[in-house]
């Protein structure tokens, strides 16, 4: 079987468990695709799962309520091995992603990570990934028994839900002792439109210059356009945005319809996070700007004067 | 204690990557330490200065210029270093056998790395190497305080950040903001060059690759580079939303 784990939040399925799905229907591996729900208090999450997958495996636990790297690795791990699984996608988010590689040594698996194809060849599972900040594409292949995956976000298209939704078993399990406590939390929770599902992004750079002119020129515009915010890393630094908006190497990796910087430089490590978005727009007081090189449309000028007169021309 | 600290060696950001048949081509390339891992190296040379009693190690797994990478990090102040050289790609499963066995044999207890390389970007070392020794992880530290052996701190999360309590011995992955790495300073260089380099054979740690690598490829997107002048902004705005609503259709 084809062992896919769903991600979820605030009782819902995220969008990664629909991407995650259609990794696996096109990675040309045959058996049925199950989904592990793991959490508690996830009847819900269980229900939208089935929607889409042919089984859906639920571990309703109270060890479950927060996530750990650790239970969540042990727990996939060992269905896995139950299932005889030979493939096991993971989501390819931080959390995914850290506890991915886990499974894999505790399979005594290989591990394909951030992989934005799969295909079979033969016995050999073959993925797509970016490598080198994001400027080459690499294909890697893994075989035995079993392969991990961690999926990308926003690489595979949502499945569309099967005509009659799959089984769901409840399932129990043996878990380890939790090492690590948390003992504080603090969610950066925007109002606005989450940059993993935005069509639109509009993102500020350092050359904003401030606060206040974030709140006064980007978010009148994303609004005006129905967008996501972003932001540079050295915005984040500056502490004029939350980490949460940060786009680029260290921070998420966009591909919306339409990207539009503003007072971005374009450093590769920027670059890096939105390349590959489909349109860019760059507005730069410097014609020499590097994001100019990657821009399908611009503006040579001050944000200052030519936000205030897009906003006005963006109003519906 | 002891800590090791991973060194990678990474092309330079502004360096341009090239291809030569299937393989990236490192050749003339400018290669410096990874970013990430200068993080590692002062956060562990700062929990030395707040009072933990530790031998640093800083640890490379590559070829022969790593050596550089494993200089620096003797300058900013790390104890000594560990090279296993090898021209063979080791994935970050197969590499997490090298750091595990290593950690083993020194009796390390706490292992700091970066987050995630800038070359091949696996973001998957800690975790690997972690599970092999049966370690707690942490993941995107971005403040750390060791006190005895319980190791407190703050790190990033899917959606947020969490304070976070655990004990050694633990794997730690860094990050931006974790700290501001400090320079090596020239008497620093100069004592670097005597402190030990020690070379291991990767034989001894019986790791192998376990992906094949087929082929890779740089995929420039063709840019419409339309750049408008914005000395008439209302102008220049209007013409902007006008090709973005009707010639790209992007937006309504
Ligand atoms: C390991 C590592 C990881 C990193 N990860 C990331 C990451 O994830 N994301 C990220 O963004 N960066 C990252 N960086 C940082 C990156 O190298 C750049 O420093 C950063 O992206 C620069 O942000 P910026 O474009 O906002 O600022 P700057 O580079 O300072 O650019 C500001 C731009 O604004 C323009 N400008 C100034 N005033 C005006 C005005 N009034 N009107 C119009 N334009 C104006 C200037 O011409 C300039 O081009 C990373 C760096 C390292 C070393
Ligand atoms: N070959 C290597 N030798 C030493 N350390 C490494 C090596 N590869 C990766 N690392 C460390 O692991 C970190 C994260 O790498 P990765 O998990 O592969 O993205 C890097 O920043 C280094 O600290």
């Amino acid at each position: 079987m084809i062992l896919v784990v769903a991600e979820h939040t605030g009782g819902k399925l995220a969008k990664a468990s629909l991407e995650m799905v259609s990794a696996a229907r096109s990675s040309g591996r045959e058996g049925p695709i199950t989904l592990l729900v793991l959490g508690h208090g996830v009847a819900g999450v269980a229900a939208e799962a089935a929607a889409v997958a042919d089984q859906v495996l639920v571990a309703d636990l109270s060890e479950l309520a927060t996530y750990d790297a650790e239970l969540w690795a042990a727990a996939t791990a060992q269905i896995a091995r139950a299932g005889e699984a030979h493939t096991v996608i993971t989501p390819g988010s931080r959390s995914g992603r850290e506890y991915a590689p886990r499974v894999a040594v505790k399979l005594d698996a290989p591990y394909l990570e951030d992989a934005i194809s799969l295909s079979a060849h033969g016995d050999a599972l073959r993925a797509q990934r970016y490598t080198y900040l994001s400027r080459v594409t690499e294909t890697v292949e893994a075989s035995g028994p079993v392969v991990v995956v961690s999926a990308k976000p926003g690489a595979f298209a949502p499945a569309a839900p099967l005509g009659a939704p799959g089984e769901q078993y409840d399932i129990d399990l043996d878990l380890p002792e939790r090492r690590v406590t948390i003992t504080g939390r603090s969610v950066e929770k925007s109002s606005r439109v989450a940059l993993s599902e935005a069509d639109i992004i509009v993102t500020g750079g350092r050359g904003v210059g401030n606060a206040e002119n974030f709140a006064r020129l980007i978010e009148p515009l994303a609004d005006n356009l129905g967008a996501g915010v972003g932001a540079t890393r050295a915005v984040v630094d500056a502490g004029w945005r939350p980490y949460a908006e940060q786009v680029g190497q260290t921070g998420k990796t966009v591909q919306p319809g339409a990207y539009i910087a503003l007072g971005v430089s374009g450093a590769v490590q920027h670059l890096s996070g939105m390349g590959k978005s489909k349109y860019i727009v760059a507005i730069n007081k410097d014609a020499e700007a590097p994001i100019f090189k990657v821009a399908d449309y611009g503006i040579v000028g001050d944000v200052s004067e030519i936000v205030p007169a897009l906003i006005e021309a963006s109003r519906r | 204690m002891k800590i090791l600290t991973l060194i990678r060696q990474v092309p330079d950001a502004e360096a341009r990557v090239k291809l030569s048949g299937n393989v990236v081509d490192l050749g003339g390339t400018t290669v410096v330490m990874d970013g990430m891992d200068e993080y590692g190296v002062e956060a562990a040379l700062r929990l030395r200065e707040a009072g933990a009693e530790a031998e640093i190690i800083a640890v490379a797994v590559g070829p022969q210029r790593n050596e550089d990478a494993l200089r620096t990090a003797l300058a900013m102040g790390v104890d000594r270093a560990v090279h296993i050289e090898t021209e063979e790609r080791l994935d970050a499963v197969a590499l997490s056998k090298v750091i595990a066995g290593l950690a083993r044999s020194e009796g390390a207890e706490l292992i700091l790395l970066g987050g995630q390389e800038a070359d091949w970007d696996s973001q998957a070392l800690g975790a690997a190497t972690a599970e092999r020794l049966g370690w707690a992880q942490l993941t995107w530290t971005n403040e750390l305080h060791l006190n005895g052996t319980a190791l407190t701190g703050r790190h990033d999360v899917d959606d947020g950040n969490e304070s976070f309590e655990t004990h050694l011995p633990a794997v730690v992955t860094t990050q931006q903001g974790l700290n501001e790495p400090r320079y090596p300073t020239l008497p620093n260089i100069m004592k670097a060059k005597k402190k030990e380099l020690r070379k291991d054979d990767l034989a001894t740690y019986g790791a192998a690759p376990s992906l094949n690598y087929v082929s890779a490829e740089i995929q420039v997107r063709a840019r419409l580079n339309r750049v408008i002048d914005g000395k008439d902004p209302q102008a220049a705005a209007a013409q902007l939303i006008d090709l973005l609503r009707n010639e790209a259709k992007v937006i309504r």
